[in-house]
């Protein structure tokens, strides 16, 4: 799979885009000689990348995170670092966007840059398993928020629909109608389908563009 | 049956209280709550519901007694800072036999304190929290399921009682996520003829007050209160049990300390050390009768808890001098690990 210069994950609330995130920026590393990730969450002060920090530093990944992540500081900041996204266009960036429309506010700052350079993917996560995105219609109305208040149009889906310890390949199997649609009615590609690694021998050759997830465990 | 879903705790506890039909959400975001502010916004207009953002706590917890005098199911919402604000609310909900439910996903305290678990707020919420002789009956859910279940318990628990309930989780039981059947035991609202919802000139005025002009009469009120407590101590106690048949060691713990431990348990068991896990699921009423009861055979007791000690303070009350309580804990945010908790049962815990 191709990927653009930077990649943007955004989502509804807890559709898994920060998991994806991490995998994400560790596979571009294997290919790529200058990998960032950036965390612009600015609603959720829990579940952030900065859980991978760790495994990230490790595998030579350049992390641009607020430093008040992960800490008693409960204040939607963002890193000056950020804009390295932007100016250093020699860096392939995944950029963890917060969720929904509310999340997506912090991406207003950087969109005009990236529209410029227009080198971009940005994508939608979604889980037909999360209680306000259960339908096509209802993620449509997700999506639609998010690029309002971030100012920048997806380019594709990303079906991540689990049920967390109790996904089976028939979970994710389930949401393939529902993820037709919702490209259907977006007009955008389903860029891949992720499942947790220890699925995908079950769904090799049943999905196109299937990726497998690593967990993230949090390393203090 | 219906798919399940993936849920936060707090969004559980959102959808919950819309399946148990409750239409009037009033409340001001604190982290790690948040979300369930959040979800009732986006889900109470859609189905002619109420989700109003008040000006402050105390605003919040006076509509929730305004809109369950009328009758209705009404519920708010907090974290520990947010719950001492509406300590006097919840005291005159009380004090006035109102149901109501009240959500606290606790943070680390006192004061301002932090936005990771706690476990903190026990004495708080056992104790009364507000002024006065009452009780609430407090709630602890260990999973996301439970998180669901227990809010449809919770009302109905307060319509039956007229009483306040208090669901007590904290920061990780709110942020975790995990699968949810939301095909729950919902019971419509019973008829209330003490609510203030308009005489129609057919009978007389419905006063709901906490106030009371006459001493001997106030004596009274709490008097027959206490006797309902009593009932409630009687019929609604609820614990769980886990390995506990042939327990030397038994600990105690609820919430997320009780996952904690249960993993603890286990590996205990493996080493072969004859360890049980009592989780009690109603903070008040205590399951203080199974405690004692297991006291006669069990030959010391931990409590795991996310504070410095406070719901050891009803174990020993419940072992009776029977045994040695010890207390194995974390606090300020922090989670005993399960390798902590075994540590705890294997050489003991930090006695006192």
């Amino acid at each position: 799979m191709d990927f653009k210069r930077i990649t943007l994950l955004a989502g509804h609330y807890g559709s898994g885009k920060t998991n994806i995130a991490v995998n994400l920026a560790l596979s571009l590393r294997q290919t790529h000689e200058r990998v960032a990730i950036a965390d612009l969450d600015i609603v959720n002060p829990y579940f952030r990348t900065k859980d991978s920090q760790y495994s990230l530093e490790q595998a030579g990944i350049r992390f641009i995170c607020s430093e008040y992540a992960n800490s008693n500081v409960d204040i939607p900041a963002l890193p000056q670092t950020l804009y390295a996204v932007t100016d250093d266009r020699n860096l392939t960036c995944v950029l963890d966007i917060g969720g929904d429309d509310r999340g997506a506010l912090a991406l207003g700052r950087l969109a005009p840059a990236i529209l410029e350079e227009n080198n971009y993917d940005m994508l939608f996560v979604v889980n037909f398993y999360r209680p306000l995105t259960q339908t096509p219609q209802d993620a449509l109305e997700v999506l639609r928020e998010i690029e309002l208040a971030g100012h920048l149009p997806f380019t594709g889906i990303v079906n991540n629909s689990n049920l967390g310890d109790e996904t089976t390949p028939d979970t994710v199997l389930r949401t393939v109608e529902r993820t037709e649609a919702l490209c259907r009615m977006s007009g955008l590609p389903l860029v891949f389908t992720s499942v947790h690694r220890p699925l995908l021998p079950a769904l090799e050759g049943k999905l196109p563009n299937l990726i497998g997830l690593d967990l993230q465990a949090k390393i203090r | 049956m219906a798919d399940k879903v993936l849920m936060k705790g707090n969004e559980a506890i959102a959808e919950a209280a819309i399946l148990a039909g409750c239409r009037h959400y009033f409340g001001y975001p604190i982290t790690p709550q948040t979300e369930i502010a959040a979800y009732m916004a986006k889900r109470m207009p859609k189905i002619g519901g109420t989700f109003l953002q008040a000006e402050s706590e105390i605003a919040a917890i006076n509509m929730v007694y305004g809109a369950a005098s009328a009758g209705v199911r009404a519920m708010t919402s907090s974290s520990s800072p947010g719950i001492s604000l509406k300590g006097e609310g919840i005291s005159y909900m009380a004090g006035s036999d109102l149901p109501g439910l009240i959500v606290n996903v606790q943070r680390g305290g006192p004061g301002l304190g932090g936005i990771q678990p706690s476990q903190s707020d026990y004495f708080q919420s056992t104790r009364g929290g507000g002024h006065g002789d009452y009780h609430l009956i407090v709630l602890a859910p260990a999973s996301v399921q439970e998180m669901a279940d227990m809010t449809v318990k919770g009302f109905d628990l307060a319509d039956k009682y007229r009483m306040p309930v208090m669901l007590l989780a904290d920061g990780t039981m709110g942020q975790m996520m995990e699968p949810v059947s939301l095909d729950l035991a919902v019971s419509p609202a019973p008829e209330k003829p003490w609510a203030t919802t308009g005489t129609k000139l057919a009978r007389r005025h419905n006063i709901i007050n906490s106030l009371s002009l006459v001493p001997e009469e106030l004596e009274q009120l709490n008097n027959a209160r206490y006797q309902k407590y009593d009932i409630v101590k009687q019929n609604e106690v609820m614990y769980e049990s886990f390995m506990m048949d042939d327990a030397e060691i038994c600990i105690v713990a609820f919430g997320i300390a009780a996952r904690v431990s249960k993993n603890a348990v286990v590996a205990a068991r493996k080493n072969g050390v004859k360890v049980g896990l009592i989780r009690p699921i109603t903070l008040w009423p205590f399951p203080a009768e199974v405690i004692g009861k297991a006291a006669d055979h069990v030959k010391r007791f931990i409590s795991v808890e996310l504070s410095m000690g406070q719901m050891i303070e009803d174990v020993r009350l419940a072992v009776a001098g029977k045994a040695p309580v010890e207390l194995c804990y974390r606090v300020g945010g922090m989670i005993p690990t399960p390798e902590q908790v075994l540590t705890a049962i294997e050489n003991g815990g930090a006695k006192e």
